[in-house]
Formats: C-alpha cells, structure tokens, sequence
C-alpha cells in the first residue's frame, strides 16, 4: 500500500454507471518520512476518510476486493486511515500533533 | 516475491472491513546485496516480523491471499522471513534500518 493526504475532492456526475454514490478523493502520496512527493492518485474511499487525513490506498486489482469496489472499474481504493507511524523506532507522524 | 527489510510500523485504527486483525508495517524494498532498492512502501503482515527483519513480501491481489480474511483491499502482504540469502555479496539478516 501508499500513504499518502487526501488534498481534495473529486466531484464527477458523468461516469461508468457502475461508479454511482462511490467517494473519490485525490490523495497526495507520502513517503515513510512523511515528506509530500509530487505524486497524486485518485481513489475510491471505503473507510470515511476526510479532508487532511493521511491514508492507506490499495492499488491495481486489490482494489476491487471491497463490497463498495467490487466489480467496479477502479485500482485504487482508501482502506485505511493512518493515526501514526515510526521508522526505526521513532514517531514520524501523528495525527495528534497537527 | 521481493525481499524488504521492516523499517517501521503504521498504526492505524479505521480500517475497511475484514482488516480488523492485520498490522501494517513500512518496508523497504531490498536489492541482490541488501541494499535499499527504490521506494519503501507499506505492507499487511503476515508473519509476525520486527523492525529490522528481512523478509520477502508479494504485491499485487495474491497478497490478501496471505492474511486469514482473503477478500480485503490489501496490495502487499509480507509472507517470509528471511534467514540466509545465498548471494555473492554480504547480506545481514539485521542491521540498521535502511533510510532510518
């Protein structure tokens, strides 16, 4: 998986069909220092993920293993929402001090 | 299968459904040497490995085949722990975290 910030929103009304009521949200890739690439995905939000929130994404055909994506013509699905992480021990980030 | 070595650990406490019991762990991916090999990335772990462990891990849709709920959104599951890599060049089981 990436983590990565969703940085925004993704309104779109003419799309596969199959796509109705799905969330899209462009998320902006991290790496494990929590330094913003020049990267961005859209992607499919299965967990409720907000506006600022770091993220987990699936990408490729995993991203249809969900009950929302199954079937659905998306590689790319938010699956998790990040609260912290550390590399080699030391917090690198923490959603508690934003 | 590539071989990574875990270089931290990401928590996280909403997760989709069937995600409940996996820990995710950052990974960076490994070259023949043991040398860090383009960017490290974040994978379900199925084996129960430690910061600093090499291991070998699979991307794609056979990854969630590794964790006990198959039909989860997961890219890339780590799946082995690695003891000894036979390669010409030095490779340490441990050692320091790779871009720590």
């Amino acid at each position: 998986m990436l983590l990565g910030r969703v940085v925004g929103t993704v309104v779109s009304t003419q799309k596969d069909p199959s796509m109705t009521g799905l969330k899209l949200l462009v998320v902006q890739i991290h790496d494990h220092r929590a330094k913003a690439l020049e990267a961005y995905a859209v992607a499919v939000d299965a967990v409720g993920a907000g506006l600022g929130e770091m993220v987990l994404f699936a990408a490729g055909s995993s991203a249809r293993q969900t009950k929302a994506t199954e079937g659905k013509p998306t590689d790319a699905t938010i699956m998790a929402i990040v609260d912290s992480w550390d590399v080699g021990g030391e917090i690198v980030w923490n959603k508690e001090e934003e | 299968m590539i071989l990574a070595r875990v270089i931290g650990r990401v928590v996280s406490v909403r997760r989709s459904e069937g995600l409940d019991e996996a820990t995710f762990q950052w990974i960076q991916p490994l070259d023949e040497a043991g040398e860090p090999a383009g960017r490290a990335l974040v994978a379900a772990d199925a084996v129960g490995a430690g910061i600093g462990d090499v291991v070998f891990f699979v991307d794609g849709r056979e990854a969630s085949m590794a964790l006990p709920e198959r039909f989860v959104p997961i890219d890339a599951s780590i799946v082995g722990h690695v003891e000894e890599v036979g390669s010409p060049a030095p490779f340490p089981r441990h050692g320091p975290v790779a871009g720590a």
